[in-house]
């Protein structure tokens, strides 16, 4: 299923990939050392930007500047690099191959250099070509080159600070991913709803509905193709399963009641959700092969919001059986089901962490709502956020960033945030209009 | 006090109170007894509609806080509404569930399922066939009131009755 809807870009971009991997051997000047001379820790709390320099890519037209604008905005967004002010620099890039003059980095304090060219190639792709440089070991970090078709131009710049973010952090990158979530227009009560997608930096913005109908709780499958979401569309509101490159829907399943709150499993199998049936709400599964469902809690309490862990051997969800909202993790087969949130107030929407660490949850205490975290035994509390309502946390797919939606006191509708694990760089994630339900994708592996 | 402000917000509750309180003044004039002999509600409403239901008998009935059971001040209506449907019983209805805002959005759509269900049960336990009523649950995501605090939540924490085709 994922296989045949691959897009072209993907297509390319494999292309492009694999074209690197032959390529960026010969680009390589100097061996990478095996452990980075400049380095963050981004495990600290409010660590200090790492100054760096990122120049305009050599190129013909505006794309090299439009390029190295994409990298150095993901990056300075990420809260853990500070692009150093274009008027500042001394040496002027004429040759990007040629190692830079590094005392005019150092001296305004650029602890590392991004450079790059871009071409076209006579058969109308862009070749884009880029390398990092350690400023004060006087050595090249990275160096690499990619083929893709000019409209291509943003997902190479996110490529690319990703290669950089990864080589100076020592984690994956989250920049090559998009957003699915809700856009909102109107007033609070007549409120219309649209599914929507966006580059994780708020570019490229496409509607998936049309707001005819209200929409809730999108989610991304595991290969960025699908997409599950509840939809008040047939009368009685449903999970829905949505081809991203076909715009095909179809109903997940053939459920006497409500069905909501989707979510995938780890190897995009199966949808997880809850069924409500005689005002029971309880979590089911459905083989989206064999269309087999399997049931997996059974109590009169309201059993919702589930959440696989990335090995797909657990599942987090909320429940109110113990009186108020609380977290459970279970077996995947719906066995062992045990409480893990124990502090004071109500815990709801759980999501596994990409990297099974953590489970981030909304925390309504003391009339307020809270973004937290905790490890899956339910240890470990924290805070990262908290207001007059905060709620929906997302994960970015290297489990470092956390998006959400807040609404704020008054006639203003919600906005989207991301927040960093550390409880610092709190930002706005720009949409035109206001948006809830955030569902960050997974990257492409 | 907290039961008088619930029915002062009651829409249905005011319109009752209209309709005796001409039914007492008409009676002076030595009229019929009461507007529904006139075949028609003091306040217009054609009997077995949508409007008879809001105004005559009361649409909804509120909740507490993370509850979907049926307060006191909400079974008369429902007994209203019971006898109501059992009159008109070629009427089929759709019982809404909402929940107030201050609360996450799968939660909230499991817990108007709940109050719909009860309200459906409270119908049924009084004579309502169960196959007249349907439920659906809108969470928290058509509020009536719009303000950021409890006298717009205790409006929005509702089960409203819709006869079918007639639209909420």
């Amino acid at each position: 299923m994922i296989k045949n809807g691959q897009t072209q870009i993907m297509k390319t971009l494999q292309q492009a990939v694999m074209a690197c991997l032959v390529a960026c051997a010969t680009l390589l000047l100097a061996l990478v050392p095996a452990k980075a001379l400049v380095e963050i820790d981004i495990n600290q709390g409010n660590i200090e930007p790492l100054p760096m320099a990122i120049t305009d890519f050599n190129s013909d037209d505006g794309i090299g500047t439009q390029i190295s604008d994409v990298i150095a905005d993901d990056l300075r967004r990420s809260g853990l690099f500070a692009p150093i002010n274009k008027a500042a620099f001394i040496q002027k890039i004429h040759n990007p191959d040629v190692a830079p003059r590094f005392e005019d980095w150092r001296v305004i304090n650029a602890q590392a250099l991004v450079v790059g060219r871009v071409n076209k190639e006579t058969d109308g792709r862009l070749r884009v070509e880029f390398r990092l440089w350690d400023t004060f070991a006087a050595e090249q970090m990275i160096g690499q080159q990619f083929f893709t078709q000019p409209e291509n131009w943003r997902r190479v710049a996110h490529i690319i600070a990703d290669a950089i973010y990864e080589k100076l952090t020592g984690e994956r990158g989250y920049f090559d991913t998009r957003v699915v979530f809700v856009a909102e227009t109107g007033p609070r009560d007549a409120r219309q709803k649209q599914l929507a997608i966006m580059d994780q930096d708020g570019a490229n913005l496409r509607y998936l509905t049309q707001g005819d109908d209200l929409v809730l709780t999108p989610r991304f499958s595991p290969g960025r193709q699908e997409v599950t979401y509840m939809s008040f569309a047939d009368g009685q509101p449903r999970v829905y399963l949505l081809q991203l490159e076909t715009g095909q829907r179809e109903i997940v399943g053939n459920f006497p009641g409500m069905t909501f709150s989707p979510r995938f499993s780890p190897d995009g199998q199966k949808v997880i959700m809850s069924l409500v049936q005689d005002g029971n709400a309880n979590i089911y599964t459905m083989d989206l092969r064999s269309r087999a469902t399997t049931r997996l809690t059974n109590t009169p309490a309201i059993d919702t919001s589930p959440s696989y862990s990335p090995d797909g051997r657990q599942i987090v969800f909320e429940s109110d059986r113990g009186g108020r909202q609380q977290l459970y993790v279970m077996n995947a087969d719906g066995s062992n089901q045990n409480r893990i949130s124990f502090g004071d107030g109500s815990y709801s929407t759980p999501v596994w962490s990409p990297r099974g660490d953590l489970i981030a949850f909304t925390k309504q205490s003391a009339g307020k709502f809270s973004i937290g975290v905790m490890k899956p035994d339910g240890s470990g509390e924290r805070i990262l956020t908290t207001g007059f309502h905060n709620e929906g946390p997302t994960w970015a797919p290297n489990g470092r960033v956390l998006m959400f939606f807040r609404q704020p006191a008054g006639a203003a509708g919600p906005q989207l945030h991301s927040i960093d694990l550390t409880g610092y760089n709190e930002q706005r994630v720009d949409t035109p209009n206001y948006a809830s339900d955030p569902a960050w994708s997974p990257l492409l592996e | 006090m907290k039961l008088m402000m619930s029915i002062a917000r009651n829409p249905a509750a005011i319109g009752l109170a209209a309709a005796l309180a001409l039914a007492g003044c008409a009676n002076k004039k030595s009229l019929p007894n009461s507007p529904g002999e006139l075949g028609l509600a003091a306040n217009g409403a054609v009997p077995g509609s949508q409007q008879d239901l809001t105004l005559n008998v009361g649409d909804r009935i509120f909740f507490d806080t993370d509850s979907a059971a049926i307060r006191a001040d909400s079974g008369a209506t429902l007994q209203r509404q019971a006898q109501w449907l059992n009159k008109y019983s070629r009427e089929s209805v759709t019982i809404e569930g909402h929940a107030d805002e201050r609360g996450t959005r799968a939660y909230n759509l499991a817990l108007g399922a709940r109050r719909a269900a009860a309200t459906k049960n409270y119908l049924v336990s009084r004579g309502v066939a169960a196959s007249r009523i349907k439920t659906i649950s809108y969470g928290k995501e058509r509020p009536v009131a719009v303000c950021d605090d409890i006298s717009c939540w205790s409006q929005n924490r509702r089960a409203v009755t819709v006869v079918s085709g007639a639209g909420s």
